[in-house]
């Protein structure tokens, strides 16, 4: 069922990113920015946790859960050490993507040639 | 000719883009990232005898690993411009503009072409990522009273 739920969530984020590329002038860049605004904006009251709790993995595959990462490890921070584990905790839970994703990058373009 | 003659044949000749089939193609492409990546946090949480949030991370670790690598290796881009939202929203959109930012200021040096425009594309959501998550933090943190 987890299975049945990952798909309808993740193919109605993706469903909303296009319809609003289609329909406006914004691009993907705006999109994607719009989108983990928004995936911190609803942990701001849990929604997101909830719909993790529900959806399971497919809800940790949007860019908006980029954001809810975020939030998150900044408030578990900063209920150990006060406002300042707001900056402390950012990074937390988002550093294996961003990392990873650096040194993927910087191996493949070390060896790979650009295609054109 | 008139401005607006000239805009009635522009429009013509302007390659119309299907917006319900691009649509139906992001969901299920969207649709069908969800579904892998639950399938791998289930592989990894029980041949891995790990939890599922460690399952989770190697999840999110793998897509970015074969997305970047697709990118790398020249087919990826077109099927991000077949799938366009489907590949982009997802965490594989993340790593591919990454790698083809990489790749393709790659002749301008390692220092100002690899450092400085790697993060071209994704430093935006990085930069409004972390603004926002500080920012609805703050307000939870203070007037909600944290977690």
């Amino acid at each position: 069922m987890t299975y049945l739920y990952s798909f309808f969530f993740v193919g109605f984020v993706c469903l909303l990113g296009q319809i609003i590329l289609d329909n406006t002038k914004l691009t993907a860049g705006h999109i994607t920015s719009l989108f983990v605004v928004l995936g911190a904006f609803l942990d701001t009251f849990s929604i997101y946790d909830e719909i993790i709790k529900y959806v399971g993995g497919g809800a940790l595959v949007p860019i908006t859960s980029f954001g809810h990462s975020l939030i998150h490890g900044a408030l578990a921070k900063a209920n150990d050490l006060g406002g300042i584990g707001l900056v402390v905790g950012m990074f937390d839970l988002t550093a294996a993507g961003i990392t990873s994703a650096i040194i993927f990058t910087f191996i493949f373009a070390m060896i790979f040639k650009p295609k054109d | 000719m008139e401005k607006t003659d000239y805009k009635k044949i522009v429009d013509k000749y302007k390659a119309k883009e299907n917006r319900v089939k691009n649509g139906i193609v992001a969901f299920v492409v969207g649709g069908l990232i969800g579904v892998l990546a639950e399938f791998l946090i289930q592989i990894y949480s029980y041949f891995l005898d790990i939890s599922t949030r460690d399952a989770s991370v190697f999840m999110i670790v793998t897509l970015i690993f074969v997305s970047s690598l697709f990118t790398a290796l020249g087919f990826f881009d077109k099927i991000v411009t077949f799938a366009r939202c489907g590949l982009i929203i997802p965490i594989t959109g993340f790593a591919h503009s990454m790698t083809s930012a990489g790749l393709e200021y790659k002749k301008e040096g390692l220092v100002y072409g690899i450092g400085s425009n790697i993060f071209k594309l994704a430093g935006s959501v990085i930069l409004y990522g972390v603004v926002s998550a500080w920012f609805f933090g703050m307000i939870r943190y203070f007037l909600f009273g944290g977690v």
